[in-house]
């Protein structure tokens, strides 16, 4: 099971990469959340796959009976897709706000690749390039 | 109980001025008590370690390898320390410098979060507490950076944004894996789990996979690129605290995870950290002398300085980590403080473009010493601090018989003399460019952005006055760095 969930990670992780330096910004939103997911499978996977029981006590006792499931993995995934979450939006949202400004998502374009447009006069004389089909 | 103010009272500050961002001279006066009782509660942490050497602190009174736990020890408490500084020195500069659209926008509350998540980093005592942190500072420079909608700027945080993602992605990567190859993630608690791992290629190849998340994050060679693409685009007390901060915060990652978790086996980290830290600083260097705008020339520099911190870790004795934290402290306000300059120089002159700008000498005389000073410390002229911090790291090297590593660094010091002669003869010798030079008129410049400048000049003029006591102060930590029984010791009581 280990390893087949490694390899699934793997592929996962292969699959964002190549989203990621396809150059298109929109591909790279769609790398990372792929990305992240692929983590938190990999979290999940290091805390032991084991079918069992969920972690809590049973009334009357004071400590877990039995086999059962590590619930520190499940906190640590749980933190990193909230936090993963924020971060796609925010993505999103000044994607669509350079947009607005640079109209290309392509990061081959020259709005992306001159370094020195600055605040000043520079910045209104780039040339808006055609929308790649 | 100390160790959780600096990081709470920013975030109370924060959400106070959240209600306040309206009224600018309120926010403004705020922001600067805020600032300043920051810097106090840091200072009473400082004076507890000097007291008592290490301190921790469960937070929730969970015990130490379960529960989350905030430690510091010399390294955190001075780091913590110059964070308040910082922060209150641009912040007294914001002050004239912030339009009131950009406080509605949340200025403040974006910069003292920031403040809250970098000091969080330096005390955390656990790994994925580090990674939240991590994304908390994230965050809060994502707000501040895309604040105002600058043309121009979207790009550059784009660029900002993505690749410190990655870096974030990695840093989770290897959490998850350090967890499952021992089952904790309590540092202290790792110091001696890592030590029983057999399998040294896995452990080997996490710590490359950390070297790559901070390399990104303190903008090592070939991962720096982000930084000079960035930095000269935002406002310039954001980019003085950006400057003078956010990479730092990956370098001390590195000295924490490298002298506390993978302490045990240097074979394979230590000969890689040397490679990176001499490509790193002598690419910076080189890629500064060919730039002509002031403030990419100095974030060419922050890279070219961080490899100088990443060397002194990369020696692996307790002189050489003493002289990283002396760089630290010095480098931190060094450039914070020549990136605030740099704004002073746009706002006498008009241009941060050197080809456009001259005179200044002859216009702003407290000016010109407010930036010679940094300028040249950075550069390494005695008694300024950056000789003493240079020296101890050339001095660490030649100990442990790393000429060649301590000819470089020397030989990178001479080249970053070029581009401060360069700033200083472009902007402050040389005739205004085109202009006949009885036109020009002499700009005030305003006194809350003077003397934050003045003030950190002082500073460094003190350290390196008074570097006896200071050298003390970081050889101790460089010891404690090396053999940590007191941090560990101060995780497992508690107090």
């Amino acid at each position: 099971m280990e390893a087949l969930m490694a390899l699934l990670v793997g592929l996962m992780i292969a699959a964002a990469l190549y989203l990621m330096l396809s150059g298109l910004l929109v591909r790279f939103v769609f790398g990372f959340t792929l990305m992240g997911n692929a983590i938190n499978l990999l979290i999940f996977t290091a805390g032991r796959l084991t079918y069992s029981d969920p972690p809590l006590i049973n009334p009357g006792q004071t400590i877990l009976a039995g086999q059962t499931a590590n619930a520190l993995p499940q906190a640590l995934i749980l933190t990193a897709i909230v936090i993963g979450f924020a971060m796609t939006t925010f993505l999103l949202i000044l994607l669509a706000r350079t947009f607005d400004q640079t109209r290309t998502l392509d990061a081959d374009q020259p709005p992306f690749l001159c370094e020195l447009p600055d605040t000043g006069p520079l910045a209104s004389n780039i040339n808006i390039p055609e929308k790649k089909g | 109980m100390l160790l959780i103010f600096p990081i709470l009272l920013p975030m109370m500050v924060a959400i106070a001025m959240g209600f306040s961002r309206l009224n600018k001279q309120k926010a403004n006066t705020a922001a600067i008590i805020g600032a300043l009782v920051h810097v106090f509660a840091s200072g009473l942490l400082m004076v507890a370690i000097l007291d008592r050497q290490a301190i921790a602190l469960w937070v929730g009174s969970w015990p130490a390898p379960a529960g989350i736990c905030l430690v510091a020890d010399y390294l955190s408490a001075v780091m913590v320390l110059i964070t308040g500084v910082i922060h209150t020195a641009v912040i007294v500069y914001a002050r004239k410098d912030i339009g009131s659209s950009q406080i509605q926008a949340g200025f403040y509350p974006f910069m003292q979060l920031l403040t809250a998540a970098i000091c969080g980093a330096f005390l955390t005592g656990d790994l994925f507490n580090l990674y939240v942190w991590f994304e908390v500072m994230l965050m809060a420079s994502f707000g501040i950076m895309v604040m105002g909608h600058f043309p121009g700027r979207m790009t550059g945080t784009v660029k900002y944004v993505t690749m410190n993602l990655l870096s974030t992605l990695l840093l989770i990567t290897a959490i998850g894996l350090i967890y499952g190859l021992t089952g904790t993630l309590n540092m202290a608690d790792l110091h001696e789990k890592m030590a029983l791992v057999e399998n040294t290629a896995l452990v080997n190849s996490l710590a490359l996979l950390l070297i790559t998340a901070f390399g990104i994050k303190s903008a090592l060679f070939p991962l720096f690129f982000w930084l000079p693409a960035s930095y000269h685009i935002l406002p310039v007390p954001v980019s003085a605290f950006f400057a003078g901060m956010l990479t730092k915060v990956g370098v001390y990652a590195m000295i924490r995870l490298f002298t506390l978790v993978f302490a045990g086996d240097t074979s394979m980290t230590q000969p890689t950290l040397m490679v990176l830290a001499v490509l790193t600083m002598v690419s910076g260097v080189v890629a500064a002398a060919s730039q002509m705008e002031i403030r990419r020339i100095l974030s060419f520099h922050i890279i070219s300085q961080v490899g100088y911190m990443v060397l002194g870790l990369s020696l692996f004795t307790p002189l050489a980590l003493a002289g990283t934290l002396v760089y630290l402290v010095h480098h931190i306000i060094v450039k914070a403080n020549l990136f605030l300059v740099s704004g002073l120089i746009q706002k006498a002159a008009g241009s941060f473009d050197l080809k456009h700008i001259g005179s200044l000498y002859k216009t702003h005389g407290l000016l010109s010493a407010g930036f010679f000073i940094p300028a040249f410390s950075l550069a390494g002229f005695p008694p300024l601090s950056g000789f003493w911090a240079k020296l101890l790291i050339i001095y660490a090297c030649l100990e442990s018989r790393h000429y060649i590593l301590g000819a470089v660094a020397a030989l990178v010091g001479l080249m970053t003399v070029f581009s401060m002669i360069k700033i200083w003869s472009e902007a402050f010798w040389k005739p205004l460019p085109g202009n006949d030079a009885t036109l020009v008129a002499v700009k005030p410049l305003s006194a809350w952005m003077m003397a934050p400048v003045l003030g950190l000049a002082l500073i460094t003029i003190l350290i390196g006055l008074f570097m006896e006591p200071v050298c003390r102060v970081a050889l101790v930590a460089g010891e404690q760095l090396m053999n940590p029984v007191q941090y560990i010791l101060a995780v497992k009581g508690g107090g």
